[in-house]
């Protein structure tokens, strides 16, 4: 039978899918198939017969996990994940701290110039990595930089920002500028959904600003803590353009300093492709790990208090 | 100056508690808070500040002259630009606009489709569907790039305004806010409504739908926009052609040729300046539009 209904019944079945068509088509192109070519070519290596020469002379065969147990014999790819921990562990609490911070700040009573500041903290978000990571390149340079003048100014030792464990800093400090007010935003936002009865009621309780935003407000915010404590993992791990723009202002910084520019190193300089998708599989799956790990801790104690 | 700013908060730290007990009424500015915003705001508006004096400087007086002085060479500076490689700057800039509209567009129709099926719609494998795309989103970048690559170079498509605006047209963030945006400012009894009414389900979409979503897809396009413009690395996989750089890659390209010719510092300072203008002018539009509501929302769910 084809009545009108069922007809349109059928119609409404096959809606959603065809809505869903264009982000599944690209997804499949655009990240399914990459992922899943990745994963083979991390099992794959070039047999070179012969002295390499001739059209069949290099032959692409199995490799089995060859490429994985290279990756992990890597010193170079252990040591920039070692960076990237360090480099992480400053960022992601000065960063979130920072930005909580501001966010109570913003929502305390009485203060001034709050549109201004909440501007000009959420500014950096619009500057690209790359244009943010330039201008404080700029600023750590002794040439030109107004922190060099006034220490020499001031007579006092002037350390090279650009080398060693202040590189650290430096790097560090470029992340935690581009990225607190985003996060400062997105806490900030949560802060105002507290509806103000909660206040009132504290505040007849006896309660002080400090101890309504330590017992209250962070306690309420802690859903938005855990998501900006997510996307921070996640950008540290990926950590690309700031130390892959400060590499040309300084030889401290080299191909290989965070993992993913080994990668970049691997596969497009040393022409090495197996080896680099084997450890890009690796990274993916070292964040999928920590992000999943976190995530379930995360509702675990949200659970738990929730009892 | 900043440590003088901390020391003379400090004293005010300790006399916030007293405040709660029904504050007198003299006391009209929160201190503390105030100072640690605006020593915030310094601290974010420092760079900004320097690049808009160090602009104006010659090559000389940048590393002669104190840094926070203007210089006086401005107009010459963007002179140069200008000319260099016959104003491949611009270029640059028209691209990274190129990339960065056009993709923004795509990736917003894209997450408005996918957004409003997933939030209206009860159908098998939704949340699969929904999952599997959200994952996206913790794949590295260059973990996704690098096969992309080499896939889009059987392709023959390498090196060419497809090759960086294609992958960045899905955006498993933007697929993400639109479902939840759907969900909240659609409802299911209009969508009914509309059934009932006869209308076809891209009709419902296209006349009832989506004008409700126009001000969610917004911040998307937005959000997309700012992704795209900021981004780096897929175009530094994908090009080779500097007529074809977007601002990021092609400054960074400049200060690696400057690090070997200090000329070209001034070059690579006027440019990093033009490229935060339109940024920043997007951004007091952000201001406006940005529904900061649906970030939060985001965390609530």
């Amino acid at each position: 039978m084809t009545s009108p209904a069922s007809r349109k019944s059928y119609g409404v079945k096959g809606a959603p899918y065809a809505f869903l068509l264009p982000a599944t088509v690209l997804f499949a192109l655009f990240f399914a198939l990459p992922i899943g070519y990745a994963v083979f070519l991390s099992f794959r290596k070039v047999h070179v017969s012969g002295l390499g020469l001739g059209a069949n002379a290099r032959k692409e065969v199995w490799a089995g996990v060859e490429n994985y147990t290279g990756a992990f014999k890597d010193s170079e790819l252990l040591h920039g994940a070692l960076r990237v921990l360090g480099y992480g562990c400053i960022v992601v609490p000065v960063m979130l701290g920072l930005a909580l911070l501001f966010a109570l700040m913003l929502d305390s009573d009485k203060v001034r110039f709050t549109p201004f500041t909440r501007l000009a903290i959420f500014l950096p978000y619009a500057i690209p990595g790359v244009v943010a990571a330039l201008l404080w390149g700029f600023l750590y340079l002794p040439d030109v930089s107004p922190f060099y003048y006034v220490l020499a100014k001031l007579h006092l030792p002037q350390p090279n920002l650009l080398d060693g464990g202040p590189l650290y800093l430096a790097l560090s400090n470029i992340a935690v500028w581009g990225g607190t007010g985003f996060n400062m935003i997105v806490i900030y936002t949560s802060l105002k959904s507290i509806p103000a009865e909660v206040y009132e009621a504290a505040r007849l309780d006896g309660a002080t600003p400090l101890q309504i935003a330590l017992k209250i407000k962070i306690p309420m915010v802690a859903p938005s803590l855990v998501l900006t404590f997510f996307f921070s993992i996640i950008a540290t791990l990926q950590v690309y353009n700031e130390p892959t723009t400060l590499k040309p202002l300084t030889n401290s910084v080299d191909t290989s300093w965070s993992p993913l520019m080994k990668v970049y190193q691997d596969a497009f300089h040393r022409n090495d492709i197996y080896s680099a998708a084997a450890e890009a599989v690796l990274i993916a799956l070292v964040t999928l790990v920590l992000s999943f790990g976190f995530l379930r801790a995360a509702n675990r104690r949200n659970k738990q208090e929730a009892r | 100056m900043s440590t003088l700013a901390v020391h003379k908060a400090a004293p005010a730290a300790g006399t916030t508690p007293g405040t709660a007990r029904r504050p007198p009424l003299r006391r009209r500015i929160a201190l503390v808070p105030t100072i640690t915003l605006l020593l915030g705001a310094i601290y974010t508006l420092l760079p900004v500040a320097w690049v808009v004096i160090a602009s104006t400087k010659s090559g000389h007086e940048l590393f002669s002259t104190f840094t926070f002085l203007p210089g006086t060479g401005f107009t010459q500076n963007i002179k140069d630009l200008n000319a260099y490689r016959g104003g491949i700057y611009w270029s640059w800039m028209g691209n990274s606009a190129l990339y960065s509209g056009v993709g923004a567009l795509l990736s917003t129709a894209v997450s408005a489709f996918s957004g409003y099926a997933l939030a209206t719609y009860r159908f098998k494998g939704r949340e699969t569907i929904f999952n599997v795309l959200l994952a996206g989103v913790l794949m590295p970048p260059v973990i996704l790039a690098v096969p992309q690559y080499l896939l889009l170079a059987k392709a023959n498509l390498t090196d060419s305004y497809l090759s960086v605006l294609l992958p960045q047209i899905l955006s498993p963030y933007g697929v993400y806010l639109a479902r939840i945006y759907a969900s909240a400012a659609v409802p299911t009894d209009v969508v009914e409504a509309g059934r009932m009414d006869g209308a076809s389900e891209w009709r419902i979409f296209t006349r009832i739908a989506l004008p409700m979503m126009i001000p969610g897809m917004v911040t998307v396009f937005l959000f997309q926009f700012v992704a795209i413009w900021n981004n780096f690395l897929l175009p530094y996989i994908m090009l080779s052609d500097d007529n074809k750089f977007p601002l990021t890659l092609g400054l960074y390209t400049l200060l690696e040729q400057g690090s070997n010719t200090p000329a070209l510092y001034t070059l690579v300072i006027t440019g990093a300046f033009l490229a935060v203008l339109p940024l920043i002018a997007l951004f007091l539009i952000i201001q406006r539009f940005w529904s900061l509501d649906l970030l939060s929302g985001a965390v609530k769910s």
